[in-house]
């Protein structure tokens, strides 16, 4: 057993150590918020927080997640960043499919939390992992400078 | 459209539908209706009457609405409630909306006759007064009910906002109160639609239904789906189409943790495990031995080449006008262009996927449900069953652009040999890998074109010679009888055998190769390449004529109204006129436009480019103008214009599946790539006001681009782009 700290709470997951992250949380504990797009980092539709830098958890194996501070798209509405960019997706309707999106927010709130006022090239350059194929990067780009500025 | 009557359901389930209100909508006949292509498909009519249901009023008023389309991001879950919220005059925080299951009897396209699926951009224009006639009733009835508690008559009442009022006594009931006694009152046979000028809902911006659920991770998708002893299958497919397997070792694979079983099915083997995971290391440690005996093994360059020495010969006639070897004669000038495209995967977000479960007279399917006419009939023949007895859940769809609308059900029927392989032992979900998704085929097929037009001595243009090869997306599926007619599909000649220019002397052919990849419509199907090929070689002809592009093309349509109107809107918006400045010392900029109907729908583009030195190039700014008809939902017009573009840029700038020696040479996204943020451009859309039904969105804004884009570098480098995805040199 493997106890892994997600959104604040303690979980104990019976899974390989080289089980990817992605698939500990969506298989093992249910949480299926977070996104398979392909398996290689190469979308960023996994995206969560590890210590509160963005990870693509595809990627992550369980061992390496272990003892760390996880934070998933389940988790992110409890944190400031997290709740003002949740408002900005819906306030600027950016989801079209919106399989991507749980990543994309993910993406945005680890800037934020980095940088409260982000530059249009700042969010250009942390927001490029992120792949969508619906073509709402214009709307996220919008969201995520009106959550920057919701930001207290 | 047709008359629709109006029956009520609620006393026939009334236990079943408890103290609420349900309405249905027969659909007596179906007159001549546009298929999934580009209009002019005859449609055989439906000569069932029975109902459909689309509305339910909670006693805690809430109003369901039953959405008959899939959707896959383009917003049907917010278009098609707007109607029926409008007409009901319902708060939109009122509404709820549930997916339809699969029944044509009662959630048929009515663009595609007796078929219940989803796509040609027809979800709200299908709907469009069947939705509203479904509101309306329900108002009547709810209506009618408060006059009667009241004892008033009904014209002293108003409804709106989901407020029922009696001014004169200052009395209100909300829909839940009433629904109970409204299911009671026989559902008016004749409903009266609001005149549009009275519309509070429709052309006004509302938050699409699922935008708060798809940004916290609740949106349940098809690869969220988890049922009691579910296993998880991967499957191993042979490298080449039409491989098989030969024999298999399955020691190492069933030797993998979670691995629970490895069965074959007739075009690979599949690893059952616990989890995707176990699923996932069991397949690659499965040995499959191939039979390549009846694969297909040509590589894209060879195909190409075949296709070359086609068009050299005529084709099938698709369109024949005028004199065109006389007009050929007289010609001031002639030039000639051959354009070539690739292979296209559709790469949805969401790889394929599906859920599986059998017992002894059922089998239940969760899916992003696209083509229920489709895959109940295929699922049923892999199991001997009846259509009916397949059950499909429709599910929020991580994309599609196409993809989950296979004519052949595809990866359902896969999912569906698994779970018979193993004898409904257990669920069986089956999940594609990105590089499964990338390889199963079912691409947007490659083309060859050669486009050879005459100008007078005047630069008018005199005659249009236009020949297409390529392989036959409906030869083969359900469409063919109906939308391949003397040897001509359709969808191959869409665009192009219409071409709204007006040419005197024009004819459009056509080659139709077989090939042994199997190929599928994608985000507006023949327009993607058709569109390409006359719309750059209409600014190769402006420039031969001497002439401006914009205006080349406004003299060719004065007969054409609503293709003139976009182009002006997206000429006016980019300011054509005025040159364009360059940022950097050597870098080249150019301006270019593009027009083209598909689905109805008519969407001009300007395209801004800049070309670096280096040959590197980016697309600045694009304005988009789009003649939809009456826009019921205008932010998610400007979300489907978006859309468009940039899956339309993405393949224009990027996109390509090739095959070697029968091999698809790509597998994720660091070899097929997407287009990211940071080669966005600015995009505005502009939207025409009209009063016309609603037409398509989802799919028009796609061909648009590439040829607006292709039209910019060309006027920035001097140079004609003739193959895609576009590649400049230093």
């Amino acid at each position: 057993m493997i106890t892994l700290n997600v959104n604040g709470k303690p979980m104990s997951v019976d899974a390989d150590r080289d089980t990817p992250l992605l698939w500990v949380l969506r298989d093992h504990l249910g949480m299926t918020g977070t996104k398979y797009g392909c398996g290689m980092a190469l979308c960023g539709a996994c995206t969560v927080h590890v210590n509160g830098h963005p990870a693509r958890s595809c990627s992550t194996p369980l061992s390496s997640a272990a003892g760390k501070r996880i934070t998933t798209i389940e988790g992110i509405g409890h944190t400031k960043e997290g709740r003002v960019l949740q408002e900005a997706w819906v306030a600027n309707d950016v989801p079209q499919c919106g399989y991507c999106q749980s990543g994309q927010i993910m993406s945005a709130a680890a800037l934020l939390a980095k940088v409260k006022r982000p530059t249009d090239a700042e969010i250009e350059s942390a927001m490029s992992g992120n792949v969508c194929r619906c073509g709402t990067y214009n709307r996220i780009s919008l969201a995520v400078r009106q959550a920057s500025r919701n930001l207290k | 459209m047709n008359e629709f009557g109006i029956i009520n359901l609620s006393r026939r389930d009334f236990l079943k539908a408890g103290m609420g209100l349900t309405l249905g909508v027969t659909v007596p006949s179906l007159a001549q209706m546009a298929g999934p292509g580009q209009g002019g498909g005859s449609v055989v009519a439906a000569g069932a009457l029975e109902p459909n249901a689309f509305v339910r009023i909670g006693t805690d008023s809430t109003v369901t609405v039953i959405v008959k389309h899939l959707e896959m991001g383009q917003g049907t879950y917010t278009g098609l409630p707007t109607l029926v919220a409008e007409e009901l005059d319902a708060d939109w925080s009122q509404i709820r909306v549930e997916g339809a299951p699969a029944d044509a009897s009662r959630y048929n396209n009515l663009f595609l006759g007796a078929m219940q699926g989803t796509g040609g951009s027809t979800a709200l224009a299908n709907s469009y007064e069947q939705m509203r006639k479904a509101g309306a009733a329900a108002r009547a009835m709810l209506l009618a009910a408060a006059a009667e508690r009241w004892n008033v008559a009904p014209d002293s009442i108003t409804i709106a906002r989901g407020a029922v009022v009696h001014e004169p006594s200052n009395r209100k009931a909300t829909f839940g109160q009433l629904a109970a006694s409204a299911a009671k009152i026989p559902v008016p046979q004749d409903v009266k639609l609001k005149d549009p000028k009275d519309f509070a809902l429709i052309g006004r911006r509302l938050t699409r239904t699922d935008t708060r659920a798809k940004s916290n991770g609740t949106a349940i998708y098809t690869q969220d789906v988890k049922l009691p002893g579910m296993l998880t299958a991967l499957v191993a497919h042979p490298p080449r189409f039409g491989g098989k397997p030969k024999a298999f070792d399955a020691a190492k694979a069933k030797a993998v943790k979670g691995v629970v079983d490895v069965v074959a099915i007739p075009q690979g083997v599949a690893v059952l495990a616990s989890d995707f995971w176990s699923a996932k290391k069991g397949r690659d440690a499965l040995a499959v031995e191939w039979d390549e005996s009846g694969a297909f093994k040509l590589g894209s360059a060879e195909i190409m080449a075949e296709y070359k020495s086609l068009a050299a010969t005529p084709g099938l006639p698709a369109r024949k006008e005028g004199d065109l070897p006389g007009a050929f004669a007289r010609a001031a000038k002639t030039l000639e262009a051959a354009y070539e495209f690739p292979y296209l995967a559709h790469a949805c977000m969401e790889p394929m996927n599906c859920v599986v479960k059998l017992s002894a007279d059922a089998c239940e399917i969760w899916n992003g449900e696209q083509f229920q006419s489709i895959d109940q009939p295929e699922v049923a023949a892999v199991l001997g069953m009846k259509p009916e007895q397949v059950k499909l859940n429709m599910l929020f769809a991580g994309g599609s652009f196409g993809r989950r609308a296979n004519p052949h059900a595809d990866y359902l029927v896969e999912a569906t040999q698994i779970a018979k392989a193993i004898e409904g032992r257990a669920p069986v979900k089956l999940v594609w890998t990105r590089e499964d998704d990338m390889r199963a085929g079912h691409y947007r097929p490659m083309y060859y074109h050669e486009l050879k037009a005459g100008l007078d001595a005047q630069g008018n243009l005199i005659a249009w010679q236009h020949r297409i090869v390529g392989q036959s997306i409906l030869a083969g599926t359900a469409f063919e009888g109906m939308m391949v007619k003397d040897g001509i599909d359709a969808t191959s000649v869409e665009g192009a055998a219409n071409l709204p220019y007006a040419v005197p002397n024009l004819g459009v052919e056509l080659h139709s190769p077989k090939m042994g990849v199997p190929v599928q419509w994608w985000r507006s199907v023949g327009s993607t390449h058709t569109a390409f090929s006359t719309e750059t070689f209409l600014d190769e002809l402006a420039l031969a004529a001497g002439k401006d592009p914009y205006q080349f093309r406004r003299a060719l349509l004065a007969k054409s109204p609503r293709h003139e109107t976009v182009l002006k809107m997206a000429a006016t918006e980019a300011d054509w006129n005025t040159p364009l400045v360059s940022a950097r010392v050597g870098d080249r900029r150019g301006r270019g436009i593009a027009v083209h109907e598909s689905f109805n729908t008519v969407v001009a583009q300007v395209a801004e480019v800049t070309v670096r030195r280096d040959g590197s190039w980016r697309v600045d700014r694009v304005m988009c103008a789009v003649d939809c008809g009456l826009a019921v939902n205008p932010d998610v017009i400007r979300a489907q214009m978006e859309s468009g573009i940039v899956y339309g840029l993405t393949a224009a700038m990027h996109g390509a599946i090739t095959l070697k020696d029968g091999v698809v040479e790509q597998s994720n996204f660091h070899d097929y790539i997407p287009l990211r943020m940071n080669e966005m451009p600015r995009i505005g859309v502009y939207i025409a006001r009209s009063n016309e039904k609603p037409t398509g969105v989802g799919e028009p804004a796609t061909p648009v681009i590439a040829p607006a884009v292709a039209n910019a570098l060309f006027a920035a480098t001097g140079k004609p782009i003739r193959s895609l995805p576009i590649r400049i040199q230093a």
